[in-house]
């Protein structure tokens, strides 16, 4: 029991008290690029995000999310970090914090604060809190480049 | 040795895990060791197909078959056992009377259940209402979780053929009032459905004596086998439903321009039934009726109200559902302001408590009660003090680790 006990506090670490705690990001944006509301429907974790973009990066994100600690964290991160990044980036990153989940690998050297996640990886119910934020923010980056004025004479899907 | 050990040592999971502080019961009940038993004795003596043969080993399978069928009769007090329909669950037997007895309903008339509902007894008739234009109408619930009963004779009007609700909720624990649903539902001509899952677990039933036309459980609920449920209905109901399922065992004949209905319970029991859940079943509703359930249920009572009084002192923590405790089964959801559901089980888990957070498929309840999610902990005969002071002080522990 003392080892769960232990086990329960590396997951609840600090850092992802602070990220929950702080909440970067949380707000809306006045003029977004596109706009996603996703939830885990079994277990009510829910992220209303905003991203704007330009020129395919992204350069601003709001959310408001309702949910564990744990998605808390994770979208609290993607409105720290998230700017700057564009849907190769969003990709990559989302793909790493899989694989620490997955206990596959450690964090990358640019994005160490996803370390912070690596105990969820032993609770499998789990992964899919903290993977929601960047599916949230993965499926923003599509529907922005879908609308993007590039895109608008190959793609009909701007309605 | 305490009643409550001398509970538990029949149930192998709950001997194969010593400090586990099982408080998920209306999710799943642990397996009694009689239904285990009766499991492996009938896959390893009696395994046949039922209805099919007339070999001996296929006349045992038909007898378990039906003396389980018997069993479920008893324990629900119905007046016969071909008022028993096996089905996989309680959300399978729902789904059949929406179906069924469904398509017998008008467009325009109405299915009134409430807003307590488990989400079985809630999206089915939301289905029946698209497909054929009934009216679903609420009862509204009380702040505390309770219904509503000053809307009866408003919600159960003329137009009214069905009322169903749950006996208990798998929220708040609230008991129906069943006789005030009934006496309503009686005045207007309507039928009355009983979901009765949070119910089952706390010894047999009287539908007669409750004066109710349907009744529907889990197998799993009460102490039984996953995969086997019960659909009870008055005879002339059941005699007048249409099939739900086609195939084999439902039909009096078939040819190649059509076929024929079998008598209740058979008609609404198509394809080869879950055989061996069912003879589980049967096994563990014998166990239950063998018990004096008047101590259970006052320790039962007892601990519900040891678990509410040490919740009221955490500070942090709002109760949901009716006071007193008698007002509800032994069942306790609770909300802990600026914790998730989820973090808290975490924490409890980590612990030895297994408890449920979330919105126990209850979203339209919660939404009433003004909560996302909440965390629950449901108490069956197996408990003991020992857990309810292991969730109390857990409960103050995951505050801690959270805040
Ligand atoms: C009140 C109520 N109704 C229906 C159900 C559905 O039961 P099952 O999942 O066994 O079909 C449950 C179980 O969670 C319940 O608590």
């Amino acid at each position: 029991m003392n080892g769960a006990m232990s086990g329960i506090d590396a997951l609840y670490q600090e850092a992802i008290k602070d990220y929950a705690r702080a909440d970067h990001g949380h707000g809306r944006l006045d003029a977004a690029s596109a706009a996603v509301r996703l939830d885990n429907p079994l277990c009510g974790d829910r992220i209303s995000l905003q991203v704007s973009l330009a020129a395919g990066r992204i350069v601003a994100i709001a959310h408001e999310t309702k949910g564990c600690l744990l998605c808390r964290a994770a979208a609290s991160l993607l409105g720290k970090r998230g700017p700057g990044l564009d849907a190769t980036g969003v990709t990559a990153t989302t793909a790493a914090l899989e694989a620490i989940l997955e206990q596959r690998s450690p964090p990358p050297t640019d994005w160490p604060e996803l370390g912070m996640f690596a105990p969820a990886g032993g609770h499998p119910s789990r992964h899919k809190c903290v993977l929601l934020p960047f599916r949230a923010l993965a499926q923003a980056i599509q529907q922005a480049d879908a609308v993007s004025p590039a895109n608008q004479g190959a793609d009909h899907r701007e309605h | 040795m305490s009643e409550a050990s001398a509970l538990r040592a029949k149930f192998p999971l709950l001997v194969a895990n010593p400090g586990l502080h099982y408080l998920d019961s209306a999710a799943t009940a642990q397996l009694h060791r009689s239904a285990l038993d009766a499991v492996v004795a009938h896959e390893t003596g009696a395994r046949a197909n039922v209805l099919r043969g007339s070999y001996r080993l296929a006349e045992a399978a038909d007898r378990a078959y039906e003396a389980a069928r018997q069993s479920a009769a008893r324990f629900l007090n119905a007046a016969s056992a071909d008022e028993i329909v096996f089905t996989g669950g309680t959300t399978a037997a729902l789904n059949l009377v929406a179906q069924s007895f469904g398509s017998l309903i008008e467009p325009g008339d109405r299915v009134v259940i409430s807003q307590a509902e488990h989400h079985s007894n809630f999206v089915p008739w939301q289905m029946l209402r698209e497909r054929c234009g009934v009216e679903l109408a609420l009862i509204p619930v009380l702040p505390d979780g309770t219904l509503d009963l000053a809307c009866l004779a408003q919600v159960i009007d003329g137009r009214t053929r069905l009322v169903a609700v749950t006996q208990c909720s798998n929220v708040t624990g609230a008991r129906t009032d069943v006789a005030a649903i009934a006496a309503a539902a009686r005045k207007v001509g309507a039928k009355v459905l009983l979901d009765g899952a949070q119910a089952v677990q706390h010894g047999p039933q009287d539908v007669q004596a409750m004066g109710v036309d349907f009744y529907a459980f889990s197998g799993h609920k009460c102490f039984g086998p996953g995969g086997i449920g019960v659909l009870w209905a008055r005879a002339e109901l059941l005699a007048a439903m249409p099939p739900f399922h086609g195939g084999g065992g439902m039909i009096g004949a078939v040819t190649a321009e059509g076929y024929t209905w079998a008598e209740p319970p058979r008609r609404f029991e198509a394809g080869t039934p879950p055989i061996a859940q069912a003879v589980g079943l049967g096994a563990a509703l014998d166990w239950m009726m063998d018990l004096d359930w008047v101590p259970i249920h006052a320790r039962e009572g007892a601990m519900c109200e040891a678990l509410i009084d040490g919740l009221r002192r955490i500070p942090e923590v709002r109760l949901l559902g009716p006071e007193p405790s008698s007002a509800r089964a032994p069942i306790v959801s609770f909300d802990i302001a600026g914790l998730h559901p989820h973090d808290i089980c975490q924490v409890l888990d980590a612990q030895g408590l297994a408890l449920r957070g979330g919105h126990h498929c209850a979203q339209p309840l919660l939404a009433a009660l003004g909560v996302e999610a909440c965390t629950r902990a449901s108490l069956a005969l197996y408990n003991d003090e020992a857990d309810v002071a292991a969730l109390l002080a857990g409960i103050v522990r995951a505050i801690g680790v959270l805040r």
